[in-house]
């Protein structure tokens, strides 16, 4: 070797060797590179990149997932206005509108809709005559069909010129077939087929007049459209959506007063419900990896350091300031960030396409790309858990003492007990509040998981001074598996809370997750209304349910109900109010289905303020009831004053509470429900909705001809479109759920590697005196089923209690205790963290104790 | 004597304990020369160690003071000290300190790399091979003999050509013949790197070999020898 001295270093050197030790950015960068795959390759950080791999994954997964569904439903909201962007106007609209579209590369489409009379012979019936121009709908697809209420298909064809397409009503209430002749206007049109579905007919039953469809060739031959007619000209426009929004933006100021951007609607509550829980299950998922997953970081970023702290001194021994061991430790943290969250994401990637797989058919075509949003997700989940749950550990290392080369027994000076929970709770808190942007939730999370962990402390300690008192008594293996427990203190304590944690998790999403998922399909059961009868005049009540009985019909309480407009709240004129959404807007714009009621109807939970009393008091003030959706887009809250133009008059009520609906029940729910009186003397008439078998749907056409006012809406497909929905929705949290079994396999091994090195040492001392190998892992084994018993009965508990309280907080589910969690949490508890103990220690007595002692 | 490169004066360490004060260093003073080897000797819990870990600036002494190349100690914060040992000091421990999770050739790289040296792998590499350990270097700590891993230790430590080496007990945890090979490589790559040595140890025959003994007893330093080895 080429040992020559060094070249003598001046006295001025020493501050220069000292920024030298320091380092430039990128010599640390490189040294802690290099560091972190040697780590890598000698298995230090399996366990601390597995979990947050895993938890990055699972949360892209749903991120990613979660971006597209809702990118659909809004591409699903568009079909409601059968366009991208649609105006509407009492008058022609101007042709400039056209030319400018067009320059904008937008395909368009018209429509010129008015109520008028059309006659079989001498019957009439009153419809909404629609003429529409090529190219209609731009967006979603018509459905017509050869019988009235018969099987329907999509078309890309329009009525052709003398020909009309009209709804099934139409033809039930004049007895006509499809082939026959009406009469519209001065033109008699042949009807070509029934008009099934409109994309733009709108869910909330706003057009109650039935549909005659004609080209807009044949409207002029009718001769209805005069001068001073009540026609909406509409015109329609498509195209990407940059184009889309600027050519709003040009409409916006050119339009003037007169004409109206018809909102983006929102797609049937009835299927957003179940969608906005189908997120929520797949979110629970989710955030129960991620939860594991931070258990899993904290103890392994725990191990990882204390493993790490003879290096530290050894290199602050060889000259290393504090600083350049912060700094590697910090840069180590941000390239296992890096890496944990390119790989998290790419997995995430790959199982969202899966999850899309599996939800393939609730969508009519394919999904639109997911957001790129979900990957910076990722990234922010990934630095979240290693700041909060592996830096302060690490921070550690920068104060280890050097003097620990000489004299290994010198530990760490404590940072503080406050620091590291500090921590957790920051990252964890601020995450959770970017995933939920619920205070009240994260707060309720947070004080069940302190709660969880100070009871699993203290039973742990417990076990402690239990386990000490009781080995006295028992047998050889037994004696010294609970001797472990006890002899290893606050290690045990630690195990009992990270295998506390990771099976309340776990049976959470295993037990739990299916009663909720069972409870979801049974609250949508197979006799679940599939149509809606909508107008039942009061007089016709009776009648009308005779008519059902008769056919076999169950027929349900019927709901009142008038068409309103909220004109002010607290004075001030809606037109005046600020609102934030697109939603809002739309509900400011269009009229109001106004229900009364004396009791809170059921599907319906109060989240804001009282129900009334069921008798008010004579002269009592009007007070309303809104849906939770209705408050929050208007920014409403209890207590607010609200007018509304009920036919002409003027209703003033004061905003008594905000109810939670559930909307997927397919029974009459209502965004504003009123106080029993106030509507007195309003015209009002009524609706319900049934369940026909297809063999009862036989009745419609008798019924629409019998009750002519009447409009039946036919859900069925939307029913089947939510049935399915939760079908492979549960299906889709089983994906997820198997990140979340990876991420409890995490704990557990980080769990059971906490005490590993502890482990191995005892082991070879045994082994030296005497101990056979069977003895030695019959203590672990001991050892770990005890931990695994008290961590199982205080899961079980825990997911129960968190179960009910998700069950009726989140999902507006029912939810029973289930007797076989107990006998799964304390089974699985001895037997997962038994096995998983052994799997991961059998090394431990395989080494020979020579090599132990020796290293 | 040629130019110091230590010197103690008046170093005292204290350590409060239960009992009161205890007294670990009582005032030792001495001035070692560029490319001595001394041996520091003395029974169990005479302040061997203690004195090490003051004169490498791991530890600071209750009074008095430690100058390294006419440095004084006290007048610089932790990190001025690790600076100063980084360019100038080399360790050999008793039990070897190697990286686990490091092969024989990184653990050589270590200080190369945390000085920021170019050329870190080819200057460990010949290191290794001076040792004897050409065909090792792959190898991590759990697979090398306790005679090997000190090796490994020797090339760590003489590679970036330190001023002073301090060994504390190089031999402690190795056989007799394995510790009189260890001992005879420090001192062979002692003499050709003119290195200043600072060796701890209990064994009389090792102290020996160098060219001074200091003895303590009691925290005091009891005797300082000169021997016949040049």
């Amino acid at each position: 070797m080429a040992v020559t001295p060094p070249p003598p270093t001046p006295a001025s050197a020493v501050s220069g060797a000292a920024a030298h030790a320091a380092g430039s950015a990128w010599r640390v960068l490189r040294f802690a590179m290099r560091h972190l795959w040697r780590d890598w390759r000698a298995g230090e950080l399996a366990v601390l990149a597995g979990a947050l791999v895993l938890a990055v994954a699972a949360l892209t997964a749903v991120g990613f997932f979660t971006s597209r569904v809702s990118r659909a439903v809004d591409q699903q909201a568009a079909e409601l206005l059968a366009a991208d962007l649609r105006v509407e106007s009492a008058r022609p609209l101007a042709a400039q509108w056209s030319t400018e579209a067009l320059r904008h590369r937008l395909t368009i489409a018209s429509i010129t809709t008015f109520p008028t009379a059309v006659f079989h012979g001498e019957d009439n019936a009153l419809v909404t005559l629609r003429a529409v121009s090529a190219g209609y709908p731009l967006r979603g697809t018509l459905r017509i069909a050869a019988v009235p209420f018969g099987p329907a298909q999509s078309t890309q064809r329009l009525p052709s010129p003398g020909t009309v397409w009209v709804e099934s009503r139409v033809l039930a209430r004049f007895g006509m077939n499809v082939g026959d002749l009406l009469s519209v206007g001065a033109s008699e049109l042949r009807v070509a087929a029934v008009l099934d579905y409109r994309p733009d007919q709108g869910a909330a039953f706003a057009d109650l007049a039935p549909t005659v469809l004609l080209g807009q060739t044949d409207l002029a031959a009718t001769r209805l459209l005069q001068n001073g007619s009540r026609a909406t000209y509409a015109q329609l426009y498509a195209g990407t959506p940059s184009a889309v929004a600027e050519f709003r933006s040009w409409l916006e100021r050119e339009k003037g007063d007169a004409v109206r951007v018809v909102a983006l609607g929102e797609s049937s509550e009835q299927l957003k419900g179940s969608l906005d829980r189908a997120q929520r299950f797949l979110l629970l998922s989710a955030l129960a990896t991620l939860l594991l997953c931070a258990v899993a970081v904290a103890m392994a970023a725990r191990r990882y350091a204390a493993r790490h702290l003879d290096l530290a001194a050894l290199m602050k021994c060889m000259g290393a300031s504090q600083r350049f061991v912060l700094a590697t430790g910090l840069w180590q943290l941000a390239l296992i960030a890096l890496a944990g969250a390119a790989l998290g994401v790419l997995l995430g990637f790959g199982a969202q396409a899966a999850l899309a797989w599996l939800l393939r058919d609730l969508f009519s075509g394919p999904l639109p790309p997911p957001a790129a949003s979900a990957a910076g997700l990722g990234l922010v989940t990934a630095l979240a858990m290693l700041l909060g749950f592996a830096l302060p550990p690490l921070l550690q290392l920068r104060a280890v003492p050097v003097l620990r080369v000489l004299r290994h027994d010198v530990g760490v000076p404590g940072m503080g007990f406050y620091v590291a929970p500090l921590c957790a709770v920051a990252s964890l808190g601020g995450l959770l509040w970017w995933l939920l942007r619920d205070l009240l939730l994260v707060a309720t999370v947070f004080g069940g998981l302190g709660a969880l962990v100070a009871v699993l402390w203290m039973a742990g300690l417990g076990l402690v001074r239990v386990a000490a008192l009781a080995r006295r008594g028992t047998g050889g293996a037994w004696r010294y598996g609970l001797a472990n427990v006890g002899r290893r203190g606050a290690g045990s304590v630690v195990q009992v809370v990270a295998f506390g944690l990771g099976l309340t998790v776990l049976l959470l999403l295993a037990v739990v997750r299916n009663d909720l998922l069972r409870e979801w399909r049974a609250s949508l059961p197979a006799d679940a209304p599939n149509h809606f009868l909508i107008n039942i005049a009061p007089e016709e009540v009776a009648p009308l349910q005779a008519f059902l009985r008769a056919g076999g019909v169950t027929v349900e309480a019927l709901s009142p109900w008038v068409r309103a407009r909220l004109v002010a709240v607290n004075n001030r004129p809606v037109s005046a109010l600020k609102l934030p959404s697109d939603r809002g807007r739309a509900f400011a714009e269009r009229e109001q289905n106004l229900s009364w009621s004396a009791t809170l109807p059921r599907d319906n939970t109060l989240v804001a303020g009282h129900w009334w009393p069921a008798l008010p008091a004579p002269g009592a003030p009007a007070q309303v009831s809104l849906a939770s959706e209705f408050a929050t887009a208007l920014g409403l809250f209890v207590g607010d004053q609200l007018v509304f133009d009920v036919a002409g008059e003027r209703l003033t009520a004061r905003v008594a509470n905000v109810r939670q609906v559930q909307w997927d029940s397919f029974r009459p729910n209502f965004f504003v429900v009123l106080s029993p009186g106030a509507l007195e003397g309003a015209a009002g008439t009524y609706m319900t909705s049934v369940h026909l078998a297809p063999a009862q749907r036989r009745l419609l056409a008798p019924l629409v001809h019998r009750f002519p006012g009447v409009s039946v809406f036919d859900v069925e497909a939307l029913l089947v479109q939510v049935r399915q929905l939760i079908d492979r929705a549960s299906q889709a949290v089983q994906g997820v759920f198997l990140f979340t079994l990876g991420a409890g396999v995490m704990v557990l091994a980080a769990a059971v590697q906490s005490t590993r090195d502890e482990r191995r040492f005892e082991s070879a001392i045994l082994r030296t005196l005497g101990a056979s190998r069977a003895v030695v892992i019959r203590g672990i084994v001991t050892e770990f089923v005890v931990l695994g018993l008290l961590s199982g009965v205080l899961a079980s508990t825990a997911a129960a209690v968190a179960g009910a309280f998700a069950a009726h907080q989140w999902f507006h589910l029912a939810y029973s205790f289930d007797p076989l969690l107990w006998s799964v949490g304390l089974g699985g508890g001895a037997g997962l963290v038994g096995v998983a103990g052994w799997l991961a220690t059998r090394g431990v007595v395989n080494t020979s104790p020579l090599t132990t002692l020796r290293h | 004597m040629s130019e110091a490169v230590l010197e103690a004066v008046g170093l005292t360490q204290e350590v409060s304990s239960p009992e009161g004060t205890l007294t670990i260093l009582n005032q030792v003073t001495f001035v070692i020369g560029a490319g001595e080897t001394v041996a520091v000797v003395g029974a169990s819990g005479a302040g061997k160690s203690t004195l090490l870990g003051l004169l490498a600036g791991l530890d600071v002494p209750t009074h008095g003071e430690v100058r390294v190349v006419g440095q004084s100690l006290s007048a610089l914060d932790e990190d001025g000290r690790a600076a100063l040992r980084a360019n100038r000091v080399g360790f050999v421990f008793q039990s070897f300190h190697l990286v686990p999770a490091l092969t024989a050739l990184e653990n050589v790289m270590l200080p190369l790399e945390l000085l920021g040296r170019p050329a870190p792998r080819a200057a460990a590499t010949e290191a290794l091979a001076r040792v004897g350990l050409a065909e090792r270097t792959g190898h991590y700590p759990r697979q090398l003999s306790g005679g090997e891993q000190q090796r490994v230790a020797l090339a760590r430590a003489f590679v970036t050509r330190p001023q002073v080496l301090f060994a504390d007990e190089p031999t402690g945890n190795l056989d007799a013949a394995t510790g009189l090979r260890v001992m005879e490589l420090l001192l062979a790559l002692n003499r050709e790197a003119g290195t200043t040595l600072v060796l701890v140890t209990h064994d009389r025959m090792l102290a020996a070999r160098c060219g001074r003994i200091l003895e303590l007893a009691g925290g005091r330093l009891v005797a300082d020898t000169r021997t016949a080895v040049v």
